[in-house]
């Protein structure tokens, strides 16, 4: 396991490199600079703020400081809040988007799973067609649609519960929270179908059911281990997902969180910004994939003895 | 095993559903912003996007403006009825004969945040900051009037004592301006001309120095109506009132939370539920619906700025300004701000906005396709033939692809001629108008103060907003020269419009509409009155808690 892990964790390190080379020259190479507006700024001005962020540098010297900035973990200044760090701001943002996408995942495991194990087990029936069917109108209904609608219901005209902010007033995380979960609830209860339906046909199963026993415990402590595999898979690159992809929902109903700033950082060219944001989450997707993968070895007998073997 | 397994999922459900419910303690929704404010004087004022900085001599834009006029006040404020300047931290101000000095009498009452007297030197210091080059001011230029200011600034001249500020004693501040600039009061009150408190700024690093901490709650020293009290980043900015400033007996608000709120359909929600007193602006789709079922709610005003199309003159068949005026005269404006537009925008014949602080341009063109079409054949197009295709450059805007559409529809309709509409990303499109890579492009401008002098001086010939390629030297010196040595309003605003009638007979810029600015306003929010600047007086603002329970949603 340990081979397994370091050995991951050091295919790791090149992934984020050349994720920060590509996105470093890249943002440089998109029209429009951090400093071009309507009204025209001075020369002076620009050479100014220029020399202030180091854009008077040649790029490779720009690059290599950014990278030796970042060895010690600073991303630098950011150009849209000149009175900020990029650390500082991420850390300002991340909190909520972490809390949010936290809330976000466990309603989408808990509706989830329970839609789909229910649905696997009677596959092919009514019980089935109905929670896969709303499951797959979760699929394909955006969350900028599930918003406003949640918003239009209980928000205006039910007038039940918030419709912005972020822990301001009670019951303002319940809305965006079901907004951002329920997609994901949706893909969860298609992938927990499938695997149970999978499991269910499984020799260990047949055995289980042959020693009579009650099909309850069969399900929760035989078949769930082995059918949520591929749900645990997902989890990781699900989380991270949420965590980069809030960016709607933040819009929708005001939250001050990270998702924002990183599709802002891009529109006002603020390289810094891009550049902290890209990295922190993809170093976030590269650890939570890890994750998900150590959690997959754990729960999948065939695969730990692979490990082993390989060993 | 069964049964502790059974309780294990249970217990987790019931968790669960606990976070899900009760996430921020139960479902029932509190007392909203705006009851709550007027109870306790609070004003609930929807800003736009997230402010940048609170440095004055660092930020550029409308949201900034609104907390930093709470923060900070100039030598003079402005009436909001009439836009005419009124005391500040000047109680008073002699103008010389030839207009170009002018003496403030700072008031003896007035104060620091932190009960520091404000004097003199301060706005000596203070400009003398704002023109630092390393700072990176992108406003430096509002101090461009001041005699040397502009020298120093571009490194010309080392030594400040040249420039045309002077602190005679602690009261007393002269001005000396390059020109009689007939409009320097109305500068005053721009933010790039607030006094800054000196010893805080060095407390936390050099002057001329971005980003530092001074601007930060606890540390932040104003001497506007309100002081900083907290900053929660891109969730809200509270200010409370300020007991050392000068008129404070007249400040009935507490305090303001400015909520940045980016999204407008957000924001119009948010009103609904009673969460705000006054929004930053409105969806377009809802103007109508408020016009209708609650115009009580719904505040618009013509606003200084107008949208506007620039043409690349560069290019051979644009080069032509009867192609150039036959476009012009084939849009329907009316049709236009009626049936796409919507929000109540006054059709533009004219450059300048109408009446801006008495001054009235001539209508330069009119709806009138027949002699819009005789012109294309005078240029050679007759009915459109032999147009080379063209392309309309906007950046991408649902608002403005639509206005494009109905342009490119009104275009081929009366003209015949083929358009093709091209969508860049803001920066993208800025890049391409800069370097004038477009044939026709959208454009907006909004005036830095009330002059028509900020909305003409920009197509000088040199003029780092042209971005036409267009240049007129007969348009260059009315501007440059004769305009800024006229000695009375009359004189100059005449000198104004023939300029403005050169700019329209030869149209390097097309104008479509004029901007008008559109809010929400709570019932229980009094004192806010109407003007062309949206500009906002805290002081005369008030709440009114009996009319907290007014039916918005």
């Amino acid at each position: 396991m340990f081979h397994f892990i370091s050995s991951r964790f050091f295919q790791s390190i090149p992934v984020l490199l050349i994720v920060i080379t590509a996105t470093f020259f890249l943002v440089r190479a998109a029209p429009g600079g951090p400093f071009s507006a309507e009204k025209s700024v001075p020369p002076e001005v620009v050479k100014a703020l220029e020399a202030q962020y180091r854009l008077d540098q040649s790029i490779w010297q720009q690059y290599t400081s950014y990278l030796v900035d970042l060895s010690r973990g600073e991303l630098g200044p950011s150009f849209r809040y000149p009175g900020r760090t990029v650390n500082e701001l991420i850390a300002a943002g991340l909190p909520v988007t972490a809390e949010l996408a936290f809330y976000a995942l466990l309603v989408a495991v808990f509706f989830g799973v329970s839609a789909g194990v229910y649905a696997g087990l009677k596959p092919n029936t009514i019980h089935d067609y109905l929670p896969m069917s709303v499951a797959m109108i979760g699929i394909c209904m955006p969350s900028f649609l599930i918003g406003p609608l949640l918003v239009l219901l209980f928000g205006i005209e039910l007038e039940w519960l918030p419709v912005s902010g972020w822990g301001s007033t009670p019951g303002d995380k319940i809305l965006p929270t079901l907004t951002l979960g329920l997609g994901y609830a949706a893909f969860i209860a298609r992938l927990s179908r499938g695997g149970i339906i999978e499991v269910m046909t499984q020799d260990y199963i047949r055995t289980a059911k042959a020693k009579g026993l009650p099909s309850r415990v069969i399900v929760l402590k035989h078949a769930l281990r082995g059918g949520l595999i591929p749900v645990v898979a997902f989890l990781g690159p699900a989380f991270a997902g949420l965590l980069s992809g809030s960016f709607v929902v933040e819009t929708i109903f005001q939250i001050p969180g990270l998702g924002r700033f990183y599709v802002q950082a891009a529109f006002n060219r603020d390289y810094t910004m891009i550049l902290g944001t890209t990295v922190f989450f993809s170093a976030l997707i590269v650890l939570f994939n890890l994750l998900s993968d150590i959690i997959a070895v754990w729960l999948n007998p065939k695969l730990r003895q692979q490990y082993r073997s390989n060993k | 095993m069964c049964d502790q397994k059974k309780f294990k999922i249970t217990t987790i459900n019931i968790f669960l559903l606990l976070i899900m419910l009760g996430s921020s303690s139960g479902c029932s929704r509190g007392e909203s912003n705006v009851t709550t404010g007027n109870r306790n004087g609070i004003l609930h004022f929807g800003n736009g996007t997230d402010p940048q900085e609170l440095d004055p001599h660092i930020v550029t834009g409308i949201p900034e403006h609104h907390i930093l006029t709470a923060l900070l006040e100039g030598l003079v404020a402005k009436d909001p009825k009439t836009l005419e300047p009124i005391p500040g931290v000047a109680k008073e101000w002699r103008i010389s004969k030839d207009k170009k000095i002018y003496t403030f009498t700072i008031r003896d009452d007035a104060l620091w945040s932190n009960g520091d007297p404000l004097t003199a030197h301060d706005f000596v210091w203070s400009w003398w900051r704002a023109l630092q080059p390393k700072l990176g001011n992108q406003y430096a230029y509002m101090l461009f009037p001041i005699r040397n200011s502009e020298a120093y600034t571009k490194g010309k001249i080392i030594d400040f004592s040249q420039v045309g500020v002077k602190a005679l004693d602690d009261l007393t501040l002269v001005v000396t301006l390059e020109n009689p600039t007939p409009y320097f009061l109305q500068l005053l009150d721009h933010y790039s001309m607030f006094p800054l408190h000196r010893a805080t700024i060095e407390k936390f690093g050099k002057a001329h120095e971005r980003g530092t901490l001074w601007t930060r709650p606890g540390n932040y020293v104003g001497n506007g109506p309100f002081t900083l009290k907290e900053w929660h980043l891109f969730k809200s900015i509270d200010v409370v009132k300020n007991p050392y400033y000068w008129d404070a007996k007249n400040v009935s608000l507490n305090g303001i939370k400015f909520h940045p709120i980016e999204n407008v359909t957000t924001e119009e929600r948010m009103f609904r539920l009673g969460q705000l007193h006054k929004t930053a602006s409105i969806p377009i789709d809802k103007v109508q619906v408020y016009k209708t079922n609650k115009p009580h709610l719904l505040h618009t005003y013509p606003y200084l700025g107008n949208y506007f199309y620039r043409f690349n003159t560069k290019l051979p068949h644009l080069s032509d300004k009867r192609v150039r005026r036959a476009l012009a005269m084939s849009i329907d404006r009316k049709q236009l701000t009626t049936s796409v537009t919507k929000g109540g925008e006054t059709p533009a014949y004219t450059f300048t906005p109408p009446n801006t602080l008495g001054y009235n341009a001539k209508d330069g063109f009119s709806f009138d396709p027949a002699k819009a079409r005789a012109l294309m054949s005078e240029a050679g197009y007759p009915k459109g033939e032999g147009f080379p295709v063209t392309q309309l450059l906007y950046n991408t805007s649902e608002g403005h692809r639509k206005i494009a559409v109905a342009i490119q529809q009104m275009w081929k309709m009366h003209l015949g001629v083929d358009i093709v509409l091209s969508n860049q990303d803001w920066k993208v499109y800025l890049d391409s108008v800069n370097n004038g890579n477009y044939a026709i492009a959208r454009a907006g401008w909004i005036g830095d103060y009330v002059d028509p002098n900020t909305f003409l001086d920009m197509w000088i010939s040199k003029g780092g907003n042209n971005r036409t390629g267009w240049s007129d030297s007969r348009y260059d010196d009315l501007i440059s020269k004769q305009a800024p040595v006229a000695l009375d309003k009359v004189e100059r605003y005449s000198i104004m419009a023939d300029a403005e009638a050169i700019l329209l007979e030869d149209m390097p810029v097309l104008p479509i509409y004029i901007y008008n600015s559109k809010s929400l306003v709570h019932p229980s929010l009094k004192g806010l009155q109407p003007n062309i600047l949206d500009y906002v007086l805290y002081k005369n603002l008030t709440l009114d808690p009996a009319l907290s329970k007014e039916k918005v949603n």
